[in-house]
């Protein structure tokens, strides 16, 4: 019995293996084409290695870098994403809070509009929203986070609430009576208590906010702002001869750091995604 | 205390609900009104009644992605769970290397749909181009399914992580005590495993369904919709209806078109949880 269980589970760890193996080959595959040169590039030899003929070194990221305006599409990508999920973690957690705690029809209506709200496709809104964005002049990397805190309030604010029900409520209690008052109380007391949450909410925010290609493409200033998703699909999009080469280098950059930040975090990450889809 | 934090409310309250009301609110109101008027820009409308409706489903490219969409979200939300179950059941057996598996098979879930999907169209190019076949933007069949194994190879493992948290969230006395009884491996999967595991399954039931129907990053970078709109979502759809085509009507209609879009979303989400939140096993 015990031999065949060995067994088993030897077979198991193969299939995975391999299982793993081409999970991760599409990445593999780009960085491999991202070092062959232009011209070598081709549709059916793209699962060829780089041989020394066609290795081009890292020309092809330096072209991405200096000329197709990577680095500034990666700083507004960044901009935008740090701005957007610290608004959202503060202001949903307090929203959250009040909703939790002040039992009336405003917090209700609120908790239903936000709940509501997750589930409404972004097709309904693009065009509303966008035109609204540019009349209130929200259309530039630093104040489109404003939009994101609204449409990304549903998931956050639904989260946090979830996670406030089951706090005991003795410890805000006891932290007013000492002469708290509601400001200090929830941000030394119920901020604090808070974390774990935060780090799902956190994670799941950046990972939409990060890759959203939709939004940003209609509702900022499209001739002065570029994101990454943006960029890499004006490489597509656009008609004519596409340069194969810096386009496979600049898919690297926009996964390298993603792949840096997930081997490093990976364990919060994996605990806040199934955290986060628990409570939701 | 509740009335010492009531007085505050424009400190608490007032901030996301003001971001609320500019990025939801408003925006969806409006886009309910406009569906009902002819227009090209929000300033410039003419009140048309419910002629919009009318159009839109005659349409038959609206009625063809529709078709479409459910044809690919059924498809991808069975494949994809049934996948990250089996995947989540054997990944429990305490497996060497099972935390670097977990790792590798998330992955995905982390690069965004634009780039994912240019990573697939290099790769099924390739693929076809070997095998002699049509490219993918010139064959809709094959752009069909290449995106339902993208969205597979994105999606599970995403589900198996909920999954995983799932299974490792269910008492071992249940299996043991199941064991002791003399359930076979298979009954103790069929009679305790899986009715304990219907929280996770509702959720990853509901994520896959409205991922599905939602989805429009993937589709718009691998196939484009191409040819002749024959790969084209529901989402996508409506996308070109607004931006792609001529004629001072079409702006209407795509938003009319994005109404009865968010009424079906609505709709699966609510049957879907009623449904499967009966089946839940109370613990």
């Amino acid at each position: 019995m015990k031999k065949r269980n060995k067994v088993v589970s030897g077979i198991l760890t193969a299939v995975f293996t391999v299982l793993s193996l081409a999970w991760v080959y599409p990445v593999f595959m780009v960085l491999m084409n991202s070092l062959k040169q232009e011209r070598s590039i081709t549709t059916d030899s793209a699962f060829q290695l780089p041989s020394s003929e066609t290795f081009a070194g890292l020309e092809n990221f330096k072209s991405a870098i200096d000329t197709q305006g990577f680095l500034s599409a990666f700083w507004y990508s960044l901009v935008i994403t740090v701005t957007s999920v610290a608004l959202i973690l503060v202001f949903c957690s307090m929203c959250a809070w009040f909703i939790t705690r002040v039992n009336s029809w405003v917090s209700k209506a609120c908790y239903y509009l936000f709940v509501f709200s997750m589930v409404v496709p972004f097709q309904m809104l693009m065009f509303t929203l966008s035109s609204l964005a540019d009349r209130l002049g929200f259309t530039s990397p630093y104040n489109i986070c404003i939009i994101y805190l609204g449409f990304g309030a549903g998931l956050a604010v639904f989260m946090f609430a979830g996670f406030m029900k089951s706090i005991p409520i003795e410890i805000e209690e006891a932290a007013m009576i000492d002469g708290c008052g509601p400001i200090r109380t929830f941000f030394s007391v119920v901020f604090p208590i808070l974390k774990p949450t935060m780090v799902s909410v956190g994670i799941l925010e950046t990972m939409w906010v990060w890759n959203d290609y939709l939004l940003p493409y209609l509702v900022l200033d499209r001739k002065k702002y570029t994101t990454i998703p943006i960029l890499v699909q004006y490489f597509r999009g656009s008609y004519g001869r596409v340069e194969m080469g810096p386009m496979m280098a600049s898919i690297v950059l926009t996964i390298l750091p993603i792949i840096i930040v997930y081997i490093l975090g990976q364990k919060h990450i994996i605990k806040g995604v199934a955290a986060g889809a628990v409570k939701g | 205390m509740e009335k010492a934090i009531k007085k505050y409310w424009p400190i608490f309250l007032l901030p996301t609900v003001c971001a609320f009301i500019i990025g939801f609110v408003i925006p969806f109101c409006q886009g309910l009104y406009l569906s009902l008027c002819k227009f090209q820009t929000v300033n410039k409308t003419t009140f048309v009644g419910l002629s919009n409706y009318g159009k839109a489903i005659a349409d038959t490219l609206f009625q063809e992605s529709f078709w479409l969409t459910v044809r690919f979200t059924l498809i991808s939300t069975l494949l994809i769970n049934v996948f990250a179950l089996t995947v989540a059941l054997l990944l429990t057996r305490k497996l060497k290397g099972t935390n670097l598996f977990r790792t590798v098979f998330f992955m995905p879930n982390l690069i965004g749909g634009i780039v994912l999907g240019y990573i697939w169209q290099i790769l099924f190019n390739c693929v076809l181009s070997l095998l002699g076949k049509p490219l993918l933007t010139l064959d809709a069949t094959y752009g069909f399914w290449g995106l339902i194994i993208l969205m597979c190879w994105q999606q599970i493992g995403y589900m198996m992580i909920i999954y995983i948290a799932g299974l490792q969230a269910i008492p071992n006395d249940y299996i043991e005590a199941a064991t002791i009884d003399g359930a076979s491996p298979w009954q103790t999967l069929w009679k305790v495993k899986l009715p304990n595991l219907m929280p996770s399954i509702t959720i990853c039931l509901f994520l896959s369904l409205t991922n599905g129907f939602k989805l429009f990053d993937q589709n718009l970078a691998l196939t484009g919709g191409e040819p002749a709109h024959a790969s084209e979502l529901i989402a996508l759809n409506i996308y070109q209806t607004f931006y792609f085509r001529s004629g001072p009507q079409w702006k209407g209609i795509g938003q009319a078109k994005a109404v009865l879009f968010c009424i079906i979303v609505v709709a699966i989400s609510l049957i879907q949880l009623k449904a499967t939140r009966s089946k839940e096993v109370q613990q």
